[in-house]
């Protein structure tokens, strides 16, 4: 029990951050779901990872709930009923977030917020509106603090969205993390500026390629967490991960790896992942149970498994043979092209993996490059990421990103790192973003340098929260502690920063 | 036809509306105290002095020229530092289907390109090759010049071209002879004709931290003649970059905000609407 004492007295964890990390410690007591001797090796062997989802999960691990139905409906056992202005409105998705579970226990999904509340905010004065809103922003700054807490807004220009971001702006708040659903021919180029010039100040929205997603996913999806595509009133139910780069040292040469070691790996953790869905569909109380499923919010077949990924950059140095980062995945041909095969590799396996459940994808998993913990050091790069540090110039990184983006339907996405004059130009930002989509980027965040708010690998945090903690102080969100450790760890704040050099003038 | 290419950002938010590839081409006839990349104003004389001082044996002597290594290159600069002829020995002759085979795959991300120097009219002939070639990928071209030379002599170009990024570096003769040692009658005509036909896409003024009634001539002159129909950029003066002729002569501090925000002030009761400080 030198678990319990140690969380208990902890004097950098709020009380919030105590009472998870002892559930957490709770649930690993329990050996329910069997566990091959094979897959606890691969643990072992940091291989496959679990990223913290304990052992009994008592819930899926994002959910995306249909909240319009709250705003058409109410709910029955959270005893509301439709609102009927915007302060209604927002007192109940208010309340209903306090209500959302997830890996976090924290809701990772908000809504397309500009899509639920532009009716109401078409009722009242621009001063009301502003007002509410940014009372609901507080409210959620500060009550659900967790910087993976995720909002979308757009394709479409309303005044919701502007007055979001007008919002954003002035309150530079790290949560929520949002989204902009960009479509060069749905969303009109002011707006998308004015996300842009949000972005530069904020480090959010990000840019999802809304084509690319609608076209995977349908009309009805949703960016949650870091960047994950999800269908709308379903979610993940669980997501693994592979360390490829360990998982290279066990391989002696690139066919090897391809051939045994991969499939190997991706058949022990693809059962695994099975068998923890049929456990929480079938025995855990969520879907028999939860007013989010018993009232519709979310339906068990609007639900998917998500197979993820690290470290591809590493694993394919590590194959090749070379040693210094610099001329490897990123800056390197053969490199890149091992890269493309073994994520083509892996969605083979998936599309020929037939996964209980997971309807939504047609009972199959879909491929998640997850943006990494903050133990994972410099091991093991965010997804398909170029290590940082040896990122090349811009338009060269973007055009690798897009070697990759489309094999992640349930989410990729890299980050920029401006210098001060992209704030004064966010056309010519958005010349870029769309350039990027329209080739083939899924996801894009960037950030101005020298801001308060900056995305570490998929999530925001405040440069003078992590400087709280290191003076050993609690800090409200509970991820601070994550980007302490992305940045001690990985270095995760020094990524290459974009600069136009001055021209002789 | 080829001509001198000293180098080529691909994506840059500071020249021009949008984000823009820039090009810079090798060759200047003035020779500004102030220019921040001097190693763009003479062709390279193959005198070896870089071959000699490159760290890593990027430059080599073969048959009398100067031989630059891009694989080697790790872009210290060395060579730049060491030039003692306003010159890089990293200048590549380039064609107009070089060019296009830079731009065509940063296309989608940009709205056109800048040629910019060096003094880019220069190359005059290439430029309007290149333009011809480009307009029809649907990019904008837009030409950054000191002004030297006369454009109403180049009218198919002018056709082509969307506007010019005109410098007015000093509305002075005497001053502007002094400063980049040439007249200053073509840049003053060029203002006239380029606002007459339309082709004025912004003007650049740099700020003097030590020359104060110099600099509100300036920004007089050109306030009074472009009044709100284009954009006059002030741009203070930064000592980075400078050698040290022009270090001796024009000063080692930045010019002041407050310094340029009085010039903006003068601009904008002259009606230069459009007045910004960079």
């Amino acid at each position: 029990m030198e678990d319990v004492l140690k969380i208990v007295t902890d004097t950098s964890l709020t009380y919030q951050q105590q009472l998870l990390a002892l559930a957490h410690v709770a649930e690993n007591m329990d050996h329910t779901i069997p566990l091959s001797d094979e897959y606890v090796q691969a643990m072992k062997d940091n291989i496959i990872c679990t990223l913290g989802e304990g052992n009994l999960p008592y819930r899926p691990r994002y959910i995306i709930p249909d909240y319009s139905i709250l705003m058409e409906k109410g709910s029955k056992f959270l005893e509301l009923n439709p609102p009927k202005d915007l302060w209604e409105a927002c007192n109940s998705l208010l309340i209903m977030y306090r209500h959302v579970p997830s890996i976090t226990s924290f809701p990772v999904y908000l809504g397309d917020l500009d899509k639920l509340l532009e009716p109401f905010v078409q009722q009242v004065s621009r001063e009301e509106a502003k007002k509410c809103l940014g009372l609901f922003l507080l409210n959620i700054d500060r009550t659900l603090t967790d910087s993976f807490v995720h909002a979308d807004i757009g394709p479409k220009d309303t005044l919701t969205g502007r007055l979001l971001l007008e919002l954003t702006e002035e309150m530079q708040l790290a949560i929520p993390n949002l989204s902009l659903k960009y479509d060069p021919e749905l969303t009109s180029p002011e707006f998308a500026e004015l996300c842009a010039k949000c972005m530069m100040k904020t480090a959010k929205p990000s840019f999802a390629n809304h084509r690319m997603f609608e076209s995977e996913w349908g009309k009805d999806y949703a960016i949650a967490s870091c960047y994950n595509g999800l269908t709308l009133g379903g979610g993940g139910f669980t997501l693994h991960r592979l360390r490829l780069y360990e998982m290279s040292l066990k391989a002696n040469s690139v066919d090897q790896f391809l051939n045994e070691t991969l499939p190997y790996y991706e058949k022990l953790m693809a059962d695994a992942m099975n068998d923890r869905i049929k456990f929480i569909v079938e025995q855990s109380a969520f879907f028999k149970s939860n007013f989010l499923a018993t009232e519709g919010f979310v339906k068990v077949e609007n639900f998917t498994g998500m197979f993820g990924m690290v470290g591809l950059a590493e694993c394919c140095n590590h194959l090749l043979g070379i040693e210094d980062p610099a001329k490897g995945f990123g800056n390197n041909k053969e490199a890149d092209e091992l890269g493309v095969r073994i994520v083509k590799q892996m969605q083979d396996f998936v599309n020929n993996y037939t996964a209980d459940y997971c309807d939504a994808c047609d009972h199959h998993f879909r491929l998640h490059a997850q943006v990494g913990l903050d133990s994972d050091g410099r091991e093991d790069s965010p997804g398909c990421r170029i290590p940082i540090g040896v990122e090349p110039p811009m338009f060269e990184h973007i055009e690798h990103s897009t070697l990759f983006h489309k094999y992640f339907p349930t989410g990729i996405g890299d980050i920029f790192n401006f210098e001060e004059t992209w704030e004064k130009t966010p056309g010519a930002l958005v010349d870029i973003i769309k350039g990027a989509l329209a080739n083939g980027m899924r996801y894009f965040s960037g950030y101005l340098a020298n801001n308060d708010v900056v995305r570490v690998t998929g999530y925001l945090v405040k440069k003078s929260e992590l400087a709280k903690l290191d003076a050993h102080q609690q800090s409200l969100n509970q991820v601070s502690v994550n980007g302490k450790g992305a940045r001690d760890n990985s270095d995760a704040l020094s990524r290459r920063l974009e600069r136009v050099n001055e021209s002789a003038r | 036809m080829k001509a001198p290419v000293n180098r080529i950002i691909p994506f840059s938010n500071v020249d021009g509306p949008g984000n823009r590839t820039s090009i810079f081409f090798q060759g200047c006839p003035f020779q500004c105290l102030y220019c921040h990349n001097p190693e763009t104003i003479h062709a390279c004389i193959h005198c070896g002095e870089c071959v000699k001082t490159c760290p890593v044996n990027a430059l080599e002597m073969i048959d009398g020229k100067v031989v630059w290594h891009k694989d080697i290159c790790v872009d210290c600069d060395t060579c730049l530092k060491t030039c003692q002829h306003l010159s890089s020995p990293k200048v590549e002759m380039k064609s107009v289907e070089d060019l296009l085979a830079v731009i065509r795959p940063i296309k989608p991300y940009i709205r056109g390109i800048t040629v910019s120097g060096g003094e880019c009219m220069v190359h005059a002939d290439f430029l309007l090759e290149l333009f011809k070639a480009v307009k029809p990928m649907g990019l904008t071209c837009l030409i950054d010049s000191n002004g030297a030379y006369d454009f109403s002599k180049y009218e198919e170009l002018m056709e082509v071209c969307d506007g010019v990024m005109l410098d007015v570096k000093a509305s002075d003769p005497a001053f502007h002879q002094e400063l980049v040692h040439f007249d200053n009658a073509p840049v003053i005509k060029n203002l006239h004709y380029l606002l007459e036909k339309n082709k004025l896409q912004e003007i650049r003024t740099v700020l003097l931290p030590f020359h104060e009634e110099q600099n509100e001539r300036t920004v007089r002159y050109v306030a009074q003649t472009i009044k709100d129909k284009v954009l006059y950029k002030l741009l203070r003066y930064r000592p980075f970059g400078v050698r040290e002729e022009g270090l001796e002569k024009i000063g080692r501090n930045i010019t002041t905000l407050e310094q340029a925000e009085k010039m903006r002030q003068i601009a904008l009761e002259l009606g230069a609407e459009q007045t910004v400080v960079i």
